[in-house]
């Protein structure tokens, strides 16, 4: 029997809208559901939209709903529609082009729209805002033909829509009427490091400016300032501020005032009219970011779905800037004024600032920078309105000497159920506690899978961790004790002793004999396993290739259309007109897309065919290089003695001596290393996993360094006056690392996990260690053969792996 | 749309390693090809699910699963679906195994 539904429109496909109806969903609210919006896309994540700008996602990497999710939930949805008015009379929405739907219940979540500065010559061509994905097309578009670009407002949307221009290649200069940036959300010791920090990024700024033309025929050329200076751009972004998108709700008569006036059950003034997200005031307040949006959801879906709820009483709202190496974050109150008691620590050559605001000693606001790990932490205190106290002092601040001990821990328990725990994905805390309840749950992982939480920035971890503690109690550290994957409990420690003490031999006997939960393994550790193995057994053990990651197996790196890169080996970045002619051979015989230097000194060919492979390989008749591998990449060399006029040692040829010795063996992770001839450091020893430093009387070795994702500078590990002193410690260090480490652990983490006094303790305080550690290595040496040679000496795997059948 | 389906020998049993996929291009579809330890040969269309697309042949078989070289997406040979968190399918062919010869309809 069919029942007849109630009829709920939604007006807006955006973020809150949507997220409000995957609530309902959830609850199981029996509404008939007609979704219009505007845009011709589905549902996406906006916020994203300056990742793509950036180029790390694609426009199909946020879409947050896709078609099939309408149609499986029986939802109607107009895009590229625009609704006009809602006729209170008739219960219809209107829309522009000639539809009328009825209803029962209207949310209204229009979002809000750029403002553009009223300004003579705002409307000209090359002028756009940052909201959608229109814009965000434009500025792609844009990127490609012109060279000068402003981003008019150093806010959070400037500041992103900047650097993901100057990532495209454009040169960028933002322009500011403050003399400091992101000044709603930072204080001005903050803000001064942000600009600092950005600037080395490439990103130039006119503080202190305030446009008032931009200039040009019909597109823009320029802009003209109040002090009557111009800046020449031949593209503008303004990123001033939004405008809640009102215009409807106008036209339709329902009361607004910045945004649409709604009371804490999102209802507007007019009758079954609910509206949330940006385009909604709340006690006076509107929104523009997506937190406070979920939490207006929960509420608004809880109450359309007839389940009691407490009313929406306001949120409190933290930032968090998106742009890589800028590490900024702020909650709650941020300047301080004389009703404030301010604590703060500012350390300018970590480059660090952290502020924390307190109201009659209640934690009211915090700012900081470069280093947020307590932004989860500091939030909370916030949302609560913690009172101070020495230990959440200590906690946050850090105590006793080096300023660390910073303890984490709090309980979670004063949170409430709807509190959103992860912005991003729109998760409460009851949500993650339901999943552990409900479902047995004990690791982040599985509450990632199941509720999205910790899914797409990861800011939320330390919270979604610190709540699993909180539910599981005494069962956590059981529960959740973290294997190397999902697999196994089991740590890697464990499972190596377990490999000496069984004597196993082959991943499947490991996974079999420690009872792995996905009998095969997965695609973490099979290869950590092979890794192991390899490692504690060089002469037996048989290397799996099918363990093995694609870029290892095929001795060359895949790229995202599936061609590959290979890099032939070229000894402390030396080449020969010969080996370069070869080269260019090659590549043009077998239509190379890029021939590139390297960050480490050599030639990547780019874009071979996979069945070229091996011809490729045969006919540079060249080593491997090794850039896919777990292995030693490169010797980085700076001149050196040779030839530099400041050179103490032979850098050139220690680098390739290097490179030459320890070449083709298997590391936890990539290992780079670097020599130079003076302290000068050309070759920048400094970010290697192991540095080398001539001076006058020998070498200096410094160890962890790394330029990737987390960069860290190295520490200095000692000073050796002899060659063979030199390779003896290397040797050490490396073995050290290939036996104490977590595959896939760089030296960086390494170091810092071990301690460097550690390292130095068991290297070099006890010589008979030393030497039993380097002649280890030296065995394991003994056993490595080149892969591209092999692979063209054994016909059938090279058939079978590298050639397509064709029938 | 398609109206015939065609039946192509595609190799024997030892043309397929072990665990690791080869592929395969039958008449105008491209399939990667996987041997999982237990004997069984699946076939499915060479093109990951993920919006950038790219390759599966050269993932890594764990049972009747794969993890996709370029993704990690967890995709089950089988079915073709890819498992959560992750979302979509690959499009899978049947495969006869005749004593060694192997055959696929597509
Ligand atoms: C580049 C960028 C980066 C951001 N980064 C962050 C961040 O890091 N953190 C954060 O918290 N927030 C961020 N935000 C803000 C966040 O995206 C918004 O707060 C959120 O999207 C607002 O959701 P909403 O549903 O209210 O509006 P929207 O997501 O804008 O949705 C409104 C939709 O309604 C449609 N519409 C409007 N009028 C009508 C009509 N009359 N009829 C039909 N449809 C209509 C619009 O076309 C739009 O699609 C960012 C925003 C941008 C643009
Ligand atoms: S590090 Fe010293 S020796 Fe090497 S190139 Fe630089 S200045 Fe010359
Ligand atoms: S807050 Fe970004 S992933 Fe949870």
């Amino acid at each position: 029997m069919a029942t007849i539904r109630e009829k709920l429109v939604l007006v807006g496909n955006g973020m809150a809208g949507i997220g409000t109806i995957e609530q309902i969903l959830k609850l199981g609210g029996a509404y008939d559901i007609t979704v219009i919006g505007s845009e011709p896309h589905p549902n996406y994540n906006r916020i994203m939209l300056s990742y793509v700008l950036e180029g790390s996602k694609t426009i199909d990497d946020i879409i947050l709903n896709d078609w099939n999710w309408y149609e499986d939930n029986n939802i109607t949805l107009h895009t590229g529609t625009t609704v006009t008015r809602i006729d209170e009379g008739s219960k219809q929405v209107i829309t522009d082009n000639g539809m009328a739907v009825s209803y029962d219940k209207v949310i209204i979540a229009t979002g809000s729209n750029s403002f553009i500065l009223p300004v003579p010559g705002s409307e000209k061509e090359g002028v756009v805002g940052f909201r959608d994905i229109s814009d965000c097309d434009a500025m792609l578009e844009a990127a490609k033909q012109y060279n000068k670009a402003a981003v008019i407002g150093g806010g959070l949307l400037g500041l992103e829509a900047a650097k993901g221009l100057v990532n495209l290649g454009m040169d960028v200069t933002v322009v500011h009427l403050m003399e400091d940036l992101m000044e709603r959300q930072l204080d001005r010791n903050a803000s001064s490091m942000l600009q600092a920090e950005l600037e080395r990024q490439g990103v130039k700024f006119a503080m202190g400016k305030q446009t008032v033309e931009l200039t040009g025929e019909q597109r823009v050329n320029g802009l003209r300032f109040s002090d009557d200076s111009t800046l020449a751009a031949d593209f503008v972004v303004m990123a001033v501020g939004i405008k809640p998108n009102v215009t409807l709700a106008k036209e339709s008569g329902i009361t607004v005032n910045r945004g649409i006036v709604v009371d804490d059950y999102l209802q507007t003034s007019m009758q079954n009219v609910y509206s949330i997200g940006e385009c909604a005031e709340h006690r006076g307040v509107c929104y523009g970011l997506v937190a406070p949006l979920f939490e207006q959801g929960m509420v608004l879906a809880k109450h359309l779905c007839g389940s009691d709820t407490k009313p929406y009483e306001g949120s409190v709202v933290s930032t968090k800037l998106k742009i890589s190496g800028v590490d900024v974050f702020s909650a709650g109150e941020f300047m301080d004024s004389p009703e404030h008691t301010v604590i703060s620590s500012k350390d300018e050559w970590k480059k660090t600032y952290k502020k924390i605001l307190l109201k009659n000693n209640v934690i009211v606001g915090a700012v900081l920078f470069g280093d947020v790990t307590e932004s989860a932490n500091l939030q909370k205190l916030v949302k609560q309105g913690a009172v101070m106290t020495d230990e959440i002092y200590s906690e946050v601040m850090g105590t006793g000497c080096c300023g660390g001990g910073a303890k984490k821990g709090t309980s979670v328990e004063a949170m409430a159920d709807e509190e959103i725990v992860c912005g991003c994905n729109g998760v409460t805390k009851k949500a993650i506690i339901d999943a552990v309840t409900e479902n047995g749950f004990t690791t982040v992982d599985e509450i990632k899978a199941c509720t999205g939480a910790t899914r797409s920035c990861g800011g939320c971890k330390p919270v979604v961790e610190q709540i699993l503690q909180f539910v599981l109690g005494d069962s956590f550290q059981q529960g959740a004790k973290q294997g190397i994957c999902s697999c196994t409990t089991l740590s890697r420690d464990e499972i190596v002793a377990e490999i000496t003490a069984k004597g196993l031999k082959t991943t499947k006997e490991v996974m079999n004999v420690l009872e792995w939960k996905q009998e095969e393994g997965c695609s973490k550790c099979r290869p950590a396993i092979n890794y192991y193995l390899g490692m504690m057994n060089p002469d037996t053990h048989q290397d799996e290739k099918e363990s093995r990651f694609v870029n290892e197996r095929m001795g060359a790196n895949i790229q995202k259309d599936g061609t590959y890169t290979v890099i032939p080996r070229m000894y402390g970045g030396v080449t020969t007109p010969e080996d370069l002619k070869k080269i260019a051979d090659v590549s043009l015989k077998y239509d190379v897309k890029v021939v590139k230097v390297t960050g480490g000194q050599r030639l990547d060919l780019i874009g071979v065919k996979k069945e070229d492979l091996p011809k490729v390989w045969e006919e540079l008749d060249m080593p491997s290089g090794y850039g896919y591998a777990k292995s030693l990449r490169t010797v980085k060399t700076c001149v050196g003695s040779q030839f530099c006029r400041f050179g103490t040692q032979d850098s050139l040829g220690m680098g390739a001596l290097l490179e030459r010795k320890y070449e083709r063996l298997d590391f936890p992770a990539k290992f780079k290393m670097a020599v130079n001839g003076c302290p000068r450091n050309c070759a920048e020893s400094c970010t290697k996993d192991i540095g080398i430093v001539g001076n006058d009387g020998g070498w200096e070795v410094f160890i962890g360094g790394n330029g990737g994702i987390k960069p860290r500078i190295a520490d200095a590990f000692c000073k050796v006056k002899t060659d063979e002193e030199l390779i003896e410690v290397c040797s050490a260090v490396m073995q050290y690392y290939r036996e104490t480490g977590n595959y896939l652990e760089r030296t960086s983490e390494w170091v810092e996990r071990m301690g460097l006094e550690q390292i130095q303790m068991v290297i070099l305080n006890n010589e008979e260690n030393r030497k039993e550690l380097a002649a280890r290595i030296d065995f394991a040496l003994t056993q490595v053969t080149d892969p591209w040679k092999k692979i063209l000496n054994d016909n059938s795997t090279r058939t079978a792996l590298f050639e397509d059948a064709r029938v | 749309m398609k109206m015939t389906t065609q039946t192509y020998a595609i190799g024997s049993v030892q043309d397929f390693l072990m665990q690791i996929g080869r592929v395969v291009v039958a008449g105008n579809v491209e399939l990667a090809v996987f041997r999982t330890s237990d004997g069984r040969i699946y076939a499915l269309e060479n093109r990951s699910p993920h919006p950038k697309g790219g390759p599966l042949a050269e993932g890594i078989v764990s049972g009747h699963f794969l993890y996709d070289p370029l993704y990690d997406w967890k995709i089950d040979l089988r079915t073709g679906e890819v498992q959560a968190p992750d979302q979509g399918s690959v499009v899978t062919y049947p495969v006869t195994l005749d004593g060694e010869n192997v055959t696929v309809s597509v």
